[in-house]
């Protein structure tokens, strides 16, 4: 099949995807606040509504917990909720039904009862919200066995791995970086580039490897240009899956190159990149030249929104630390 | 059974006052209001909407992250506003700008949240600010918090003493869409279980975003808390009077010691839900012109002048509303963004060395960065 290819928005790719997954499967539901006639508050299910009816793209009571828990028992009885949570900072209401019951319900039952869920979030900053609207939570789900968690960094990604995210029988927490919704890129709409949860090169270098996932991975793009043009060579990973992550890309590239920047814009402390930086010591000691350095937001709350530029992670800050595992 | 409207009402649509029958139990609890109250509750209402339209430009020429208007809610939040008390506590959602105004709090506070330059923007504990809690934007969260704080207050015996000047009650404001939060619902039980002094006020502006009430609830939202063992009734939410005469009446049971009741507020909210909204895709113009019709500013002003309210006295109150609205403009945009060691300050109440650590790696790293320059 000839490749047909288009350049659109993640959000744009999203919701193709999503109405791909709706066409392909009558079992699969969508279902959030405001997510009907409005589109989303970022407009991801734009026109779904109209075209699949109220039945199957629903717009839910104002109620978070309620969402997943319903969500929960539709899967019960064979169907395929895709649950939207408005923004990064509402997804706590549910955080219960999604630690205790989504994730435990398949081992609590021995394997009897599956649980094809997946909860999209639009997450992280650089969009000059309000507080709960700019957050990176995602290491609380990763912390959590019985999920699985990705992030697509681009619209071809976020066309294929929305799909692949509903396929699988497993609750899946779908990071979407809201700040990325915007800008246009590729999407090959005849074949998907990577399975779910693959690590992917997206530049390849030699001097330091750096990874990060989701908004991060433009950041890590500029920087990498940047150190080229001062000569440095930089390879840039996108992990795309948070949990699992697929490790082997990551240890190949630090064989190579000796280095690693773990990046991320979420708080440092017990975080993704932490997990990540620890395995990469325990597995790839050998053919490190430097410590594994991490770049994270603070460990704080996200501060006011005229000075997140100063809390999340930029090409400057990611520089920073690769001119230190160099200096090493 | 007769068709008798359960919602209070004294002020027809055209400003005519015409208690309901509803309204009747009510009647006494408008007694003490002068002349110079309604007038300045008029005046309320119209800085609000002016200061809110102010609000709504300055987002658009980029001076704010969001606004949340609250055109089309100023009766039922200045008449409930003003029949609380000085020792009375509120804890708002995030469209109470009126309600705000008369507890004293500067509206330049509320614009740093919008803008990016502050989290909370006020002290609640400063006596300046007329304990009108932090803005929470986190739908019915803060209902719970009410809740605690009516028990603690019922703790400490400042309820039930006799003394209305001194007994505290708890107000909690929110909207439609946030009685369908676990949180609210779990507030209703805990209130009914201790018989907080608490009055839970909800504004019913029909949306939740682009979510009609009917979504929420298929029964009238005044009766759910019946369930709960709440008291509750609904109101005109467009007429100050009825606003004002039901809170203060609850609010003076609560402080009394004859436990919670909730109030629906039957409103619209004319617009948008934010900055970042286009209600056009969902509401129809109609809805829309049907509330337009009965904007509780210009109701309140016919019954003004019914008593005999002037040209001037309006004209004072535009010129006031035009004043306030210039000044916080001029104020926002002298708002610069906060000390970056704001993002490490009050993170925790004593000294963290994590805290410390990081500030100091941001100081070096950004003189660095100027070195470097
Ligand atoms: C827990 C939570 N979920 C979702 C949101 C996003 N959100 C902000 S306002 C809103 C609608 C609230 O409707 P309502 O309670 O009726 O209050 P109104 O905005 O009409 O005043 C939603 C869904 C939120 N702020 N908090
Ligand atoms: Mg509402």
């Amino acid at each position: 099949m000839a490749a047909v290819t288009e350049e659109i928005p993640l959000a744009k790719a999203l919701n193709a995807g999503l109405r791909a997954a709706l066409a392909a499967d009558e079992k699969v539901l969508l279902m959030g606040e405001d997510i009907g006639k409005l589109g989303g508050v970022f407009r991801v299910t734009e026109g779904l509504q109209e075209e699949f009816g109220t039945r199957r793209v629903i717009d839910t009571p104002l109620a978070e917990s309620g969402i997943v828990g319903t969500a929960i028992g539709l899967a019960m009885r064979g169907y395929r909720p895709v649950c939207e949570i408005q923004f990064d900072g509402f997804i706590f209401p549910a955080f219960d039904q999604i630690t205790t019951q989504l994730a435990k319900l398949t081992s609590r039952t021995a394997g009897a009862v599956q649980m094809p869920v997946v909860i999209r979030v639009p997450y992280g900053g650089h969009i000059g919200a309000v507080e709960h609207h700019q957050e990176s939570p995602e290491a609380y789900f990763a912390h959590t066995a019985g999920l699985r968690v990705v992030s697509p960094s681009t619209p071809n990604d976020g066309y294929w791995m929305i799909q692949e995210a509903i396929a699988s029988n497993d609750p899946v927490l779908f990071f979407e970086p809201k700040s990325r919704y915007w800008p246009k890129g590729p999407v090959d709409f005849s074949r998907s580039a990577a399975e779910l949860h693959s690590t992917r090169v997206v530049r390849t270098g030699t001097d330091v490897t750096i990874v990060g996932h989701g908004a991060m991975v433009a950041t890590l793009l500029a920087a990498a240009q940047v150190a080229a043009e001062e000569g440095v060579s930089i390879e840039v990973l996108d992990l795309r899956s948070l949990s699992p992550v697929d490790y082997a890309p990551i240890l190949a590239s630090v064989e190579k190159t000796g280095r690693l920047v773990v990046c991320q814009e979420a708080t440092g402390f017990a975080s993704v990149g932490s997990e990540i930086a620890a395995t990469v010591a325990e597995r790839a000691f050998y053919s490190l030249e430097s410590p594994v350095l991490r770049v994270s937001g603070f460990d704080t709350p996200y501060p006011p929104s005229k000075i997140e530029s100063f809390y999340l992670p930029d090409a400057d800050r990611v520089l920073e630390a690769v001119d230190r595992a160099l200096a090493y | 059974m007769a068709d008798v409207s359960p919602t209070v009402q004294f002020l027809s649509i055209d400003g005519t006052f015409a208690p309901n029958e509803a309204a009747e139990e009510y009647l006494p609890f408008l007694d003490g209001l002068s002349d110079e109250d309604h007038r300045q509750f008029y005046r309320d209402m119209a800085i609000t909407r002016r200061f809110d339209e102010e609000c709504t430009n300055l987002q658009r020429q980029g001076q704010m992250g969001l606004w949340p208007p609250s055109h089309g809610q100023e009766a039922a939040q200045v008449g409930s506003a003003r029949a609380s008390r000085p020792q009375d506590v509120i804890f708002p959602s995030y469209r109470e700008h009126a309600v705000a105004l008369v507890r004293g709090i500067d509206v330049v506070d509320i614009v740093k949240v919008m803008r990016g330059v502050s989290m909370g923007g006020w002290d609640p504990t400063d006596p300046a600010n007329g304990n009108f809690r932090n803005y929470c934007l986190v739908i019915g969260s803060h209902a719970l918090h009410a809740t605690g704080y009516a028990m603690g207050v019922q703790f400490d015996g400042l309820v039930a003493t006799g003394n209305v000047e001194r007994d505290i009650a708890v107000m909690a404001y929110f909207g439609d869409g946030a009685t369908s939060q676990g949180d609210v619902s779990e507030a209703f039980v805990f209130s009914a279980s201790n018989q907080t002094p608490q009055v839970f006020f909800l504004q019913n502006n029909h949306w939740a975003i682009s979510v009609p009430v009917t979504t929420q609830s298929r029964t009238p939202l005044y009766l759910r808390p019946r369930g709960f063992g709440i008291p509750t009734v609904q109101i005109d939410g467009n007429d100050v009077l009825a606003s004002y005469a039901t809170t203060r009446k609850h609010l003076d049971d609560a402080r009394s010691g004859r436990g919670p009741a909730l109030i629906e507020a039957l409103t619209y909210r004319i617009g948008a839900h934010t900055t970042s909204d286009d209600p056009t895709r969902y509401q129809t113009p109609e809805q829309l012109a049907h509330w337009v019709a009965r904007d509780p500013i210009i109701r309140f002003a016919a019954y003004l002048r019914g008593l005999g309210a002037s040209d001037a006295f309006f004209d004072e109150v535009q010129q006031e509303a035009d004043d306030v609205s210039a000044d916080v403009r001029h104020r926002t945009l002298e708002l610069g963004p906060p000390a970056l060691s704001a993002i490490f300050e009050n993170v925790y109440s004593e000294p963290h060395p994590v805290m410390a650590e990081q500030q100091a790696w941001l100081d070096a790293y950004e003189a660095s960065l100027k070195e470097g320059a």
